[in-house]
């Protein structure tokens, strides 16, 4: 990885319409930008040319609680819409992570940058990712063309959806102006079943189990020995839910946390401060819950730590392995701390998909100026 | 034939007719393909009867390599295809031309994998969207999208129209329940998208492909989330004497933080129709709510609480709980046979716009106006959780004119739609029904970039013609792909 380039400007328009502009100009000079948000990743420091950020396109066009539906543009800080979420009970349910603490950077993660990487955290489990909160979105394309798609509606099959292309395409596609995302109601009432001293098979077994059930676990995590389920209700169900959990799971000992502990354990998970503080490669592996056991032991094997979430179908593995070592032991990694290591980030597409792709950049982004090379090389 | 025009056969290719039938027959099974007049005209529409036009042929793989072979030979003869399920679209999307050759993945019927352990289900796209709980209800899952058409439509139908149900509020649409996917490309070449895994780490072309109405390839297989069956369901029964207290009634259940599994609103000239027809023991009045919540007994009575005290506040004329299953069923009885009760006072065509909640109460009124600038009935009977509405306009079929003036009722309540902030559909699809209206809700260059991603898929622009892009808009593109 080469060192950020201290001698490359700054751009930060001010409208989705100078925007346009600007890429446009950059589209006809060929010359290529890289993109931020917030900037709180370090994963673009290495592409060509000058910066651009979207922090200046920023604020919250509408949000209507009783729609559940929030419009922002792209560089709105990700704090100031949670907050405004909260004040009327609502939330995005898929649960972005802050990851400033365990990449060592400071910024301001904004929606946009969320969007961008299909930021999705434990509740994911239950609620689905970014993507399946992403009710439409504006962006710029690699020429400077000002587009559009989907829209402000929970239901809407008009046309292609470019929203799901667009979210976790890391800026390669096009550069987002405004976001539509679903809100949901923060459900008042939380728990946490902790179980101690277990391995990483029992961790999984006890998720499998709480996971065939109707109770509506909203978070599964594994790390240290310990394995946490997060129990959410309203009302009489968090009681309910909790002792059928127990019942079903006994006679395996659990802790038992309050609302608040469970509110800190969440973020602390969510934001995997037990990675934070180190500077070792931090790897986020996706394989099927069944197969993480044998993951997660198999990266061990390598040096380092593995923490599991999502019941076990997402490992994160911080620690020395080389890029073939991992990517040998799993498929689907992705490098998102770089700890020294350089090479391609994503891991690598089937042949057949990677020539899909690449016709969609190709069309999206003809003069590849957009965060090139970014997710494909 | 009414309003939607369709491009003119190819000659060239209905000339080849015998040649592109010999080669068909050459790679696949005797029994797969079909071009007797009097046996592919079983295939010349879909639910959208108005628009008929038997195909050049009709292919019925068992295989994805069948599937394929089949795309190959009609990507070299340059041949136009058209995918099709079980043919319950009710935009005209598995609508065939003259010269084209219809796939359909109707007889690729296998359960391939059912893991519980990992939540999903693996099958061939053919099977039809009931039969995939069927499959799941000894081991207490269930696939939640449920179409109300799920005894006929299929799961290949279901991922190309993305399309949603009466749980959809709670559980999502397809999109959120769709993992992966087998895909052949318009070249015969097989790809996976997604999988298992709680992907994707590069593009998703899994998600771009649900909901793309057959323009991108021919799905033959899929990865499908699964979901522990709930403990139990009871619905309650709202009416209200306004169209507006019972649109406001919706937002603030929303609001409230209870999620109900469905929200479905009748209007009165529906109402009227379903007593009539299933005499539901519904109350006379303005609109009625059915609510459904989950849970364990205890659970579902503390939900039917908080329900109560925000329907208390706005006055219902009726509030009527289910205390068993029965009562339930009573319920829902009304609503279930919708459809048909309409069907019973004439034709009629179903519409499908969403709207923003909040817009429910002007929409309707708005609807009602244009209801008799048009001189023709309309009823209202849809998922009011998520603003997806189903205007049903009713005409004479056999009244010269009627359908015409039905599908300019319906093209002014889509325009409607959009210009409250909503869109055009929010289950059924484009198809050639809302083709035309695109422009409507999309400017040139929102069309383009879709376009564009069809050309990158499809470069030779052979999949489902005339379908989804307003053919001004396509013609540039198709004219170079023909040049290619
Ligand atoms: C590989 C990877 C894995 C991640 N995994 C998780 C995870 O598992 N859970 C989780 O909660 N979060 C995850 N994140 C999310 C991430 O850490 C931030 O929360 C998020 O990107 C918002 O931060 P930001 O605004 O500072 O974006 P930045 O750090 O500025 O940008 C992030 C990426 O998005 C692009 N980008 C930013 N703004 C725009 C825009 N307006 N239009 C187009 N592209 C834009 C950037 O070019 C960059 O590629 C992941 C991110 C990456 C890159
Ligand atoms: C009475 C009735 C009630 C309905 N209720 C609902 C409802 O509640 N919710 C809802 O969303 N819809 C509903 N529909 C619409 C319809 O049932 C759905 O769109 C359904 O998903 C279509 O499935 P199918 O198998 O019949 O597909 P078809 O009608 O055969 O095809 C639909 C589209 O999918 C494409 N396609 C088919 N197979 C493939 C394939 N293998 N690969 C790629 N593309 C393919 C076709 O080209 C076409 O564009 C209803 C229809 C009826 C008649």
């Amino acid at each position: 990885m080469t060192p950020d380039n201290p001698s490359r400007a700054g751009l930060s328009p001010a409208s989705e319409a100078e925007l346009g502009a600007l890429i446009a100009e950059r589209f006809a000079t060929c010359q290529p930008l890289r993109i931020t948000g917030g900037g709180t990743r370090v994963e673009t420091g290495h592409l060509p040319g000058d910066t651009l950020s979207t922090a200046a396109i920023s604020g919250v066009v509408t949000y209507e609680p009783g729609e559940m539906t929030l419009i922002a543009r792209a560089g709105t800080p990700l704090d100031e819409i949670q907050a405004m979420l909260a004040a009327e009970g609502q939330a995005l349910a898929f649960e972005p992570a802050d990851m400033r603490g365990v990449l060592g950077q400071g910024g301001t993660p904004t929606i946009g940058g969320v969007v961008a990487a299909n930021a999705s955290g434990p509740r994911r489990l239950l609620a689905g990712a970014c993507r399946d909160h992403l009710l439409g979105v504006r962006f710029v394309d690699g020429q400077g063309r000002v587009l559009k798609n989907g829209g402000r509606v929970m239901k809407n099959v008009t046309g292609l959806d470019l929203g799901k292309l667009l979210c976790g395409a890391h800026g390669t596609l096009g550069v987002l102006t405004e976001v539509a995302l679903k809100t949901l109601p923060h459900l008042p009432d939380r728990c946490t079943l902790g179980f101690h001293g277990v391995t990483v098979e029992e961790a999984v077994a006890i998720f499998s189990a709480a996971l065939a059930t109707p109770f509506e676990v909203s978070g599964a995590a594994f790390r240290d020995g310990s394995a946490w389920l997060r129990i959410e209700g309203l009302g009489p169900q968090l009681g309910y839910r909790r002792d059928r959990l127990l019942a079903l799971l006994a006679p395996r000992e659990a802790e038992l946390l309050d609302d608040a502990a469970t509110v800190d354990l969440w973020r602390e998970l969510r934001d995997l401060a037990h990675f934070a503080g180190a500077d070792a490669p931090l790897w986020r592996v996706l394989v099927k819950p069944s197969d993480a056991p044998a993951t997660a032991r198999a990266l061990q094997a390598l040096g380092g730590e593995a923490s599991l979430d999502w019941g076990g179908g997402l490992v994160w593995y911080c620690g020395p392995g080389s890029p073939q070592a991992v990517r040998q032991v799993a498929l689907h990694a992705t490098l998102v701390r770089r700890g020294g290591l350089t090479g391609p980030a994503f891991p690598p597409e089937a042949p057949a998909v990677a020539r899909l792709s690449a016709g969609l950049r190709q069309r999206f982004d003809p003069a590849g100026i957009l965060n090139s090379g970014l997710m494909d090389r | 034939m009414s309003g939607i025009a369709m491009p003119r056969p190819d000659a060239g290719i209905l000339a080849r007719a015998p040649q592109i039938v010999a080669a068909l027959r050459e790679v696949l099974p005797e029994d797969a393909v079909i071009w007797d007049p009097e046996e592919t005209r079983a295939y010349e529409c879909d639910a959208l009867t108005a628009y008929r036009c038997p195909p050049l042929a009709v292919v019925l793989p068992r295989t994805t390599a069948e599937v394929a072979a089949a795309m190959r030979i009609c990507h070299e003869m340059r041949v136009p295809v058209v995918p099709r399920g079980a043919g319950t679209s009710l935009a005209g999307g598995a609508l065939p031309t003259a010269d084209s050759v219809i796939i359909a993945t109707l007889r690729l019927r296998e359960v391939l994998e059912i893991d519980t352990q990992n939540r999903f289900i693996r099958v061939q796209t053919g099977v039809t969207n009931l039969s995939v709980s069927a499959e799941l209800e000894p081991q207490g899952f269930f696939y939640a999208p449920d179409p109300s058409s799920q005894l006929a439509c299929t799961i290949a139908g279901n991922i190309a129209m993305n399309s949603g149900g009466a749980h959809c509020l709670k559980y999502g649409v397809t999109t959120n329940n769709l993992m992966g996917a087998t895909v052949v490309l318009p070249t015969g070449e097989v790809v996976e998208l997604g999988g298992p895994e709680m992907g994707p780490t590069g593009l998703d072309l899994m998600g771009l492909l649900c909901g793309s109405e057959g323009q991108l390839g021919i799905v033959t297989e899929a990865t499908l989330r699964i979901l522990p069956r709930p403990e139990g369901a009871r619905p309650v029964l709202i009416g209200f004497d306004g169209a507006e207290v019972a649109g406001e009634c919706v937002a603030r259940i929303i609001r409230s933080g209870v999620l109900p599994v469905a929200i479905e609103y009748m209007d009165d000239v529906c109402l009227r129709a379903v007593e009539a027809f299933a005499h539901a023991g519904y109350p006379d009045c303005a609109a009625v709510l059915i609510v459904e919540v989950e849970g364990s007994p205890a659970e579902i009575d503390h939900q039917i609480a908080r329900i109560r005290e925000i329907a208390d506040a706005l006055n219902p004329v009726e509030f009527r709980e289910s205390r068993n299953a029965d009562e339930a069923m009573a319920i829902w009885k009304g609503r279930k046979s919708a459809f048909g009760a309409m069907g019973r006072l004439g034709d009629y065509i179903c519409l499908d716009g969403t709207v923003p909640v909040g817009q429910l109460p002007y929409t309707l009124k708005m609807i009602g106006e244009l209801s008799r600038q048009h001189g023709l009935e309309v009823a209202n009977v849809f998922h009011a959780g998520d603003g997806n509405m189903h205007p049903l306009i009713l005409f004479n079929a056999n009244k010269p004119g009627d359908l015409e003036r039905a599908e300019a009722f319906g093209n002014d309540i889509l325009r409607l739609c959009v210009d409250v902030g909503g869109c055009l559909t929010g289950e059924h699809g484009v198809g050639i029904e809302k083709r035309d209206l695109m422009t409507k809700q999309y400017d040139g260059p929102d069309l383009e970039i879709q376009m564009a991603v069809k050309d990158a898929f499809d470069p030779r622009w052979l999949l489902n013609p005339a379908k989804v892009f307003p053919l001004d808009a396509s013609q540039p593109w198709r004219e170079e792909a023909a040049a290619r």
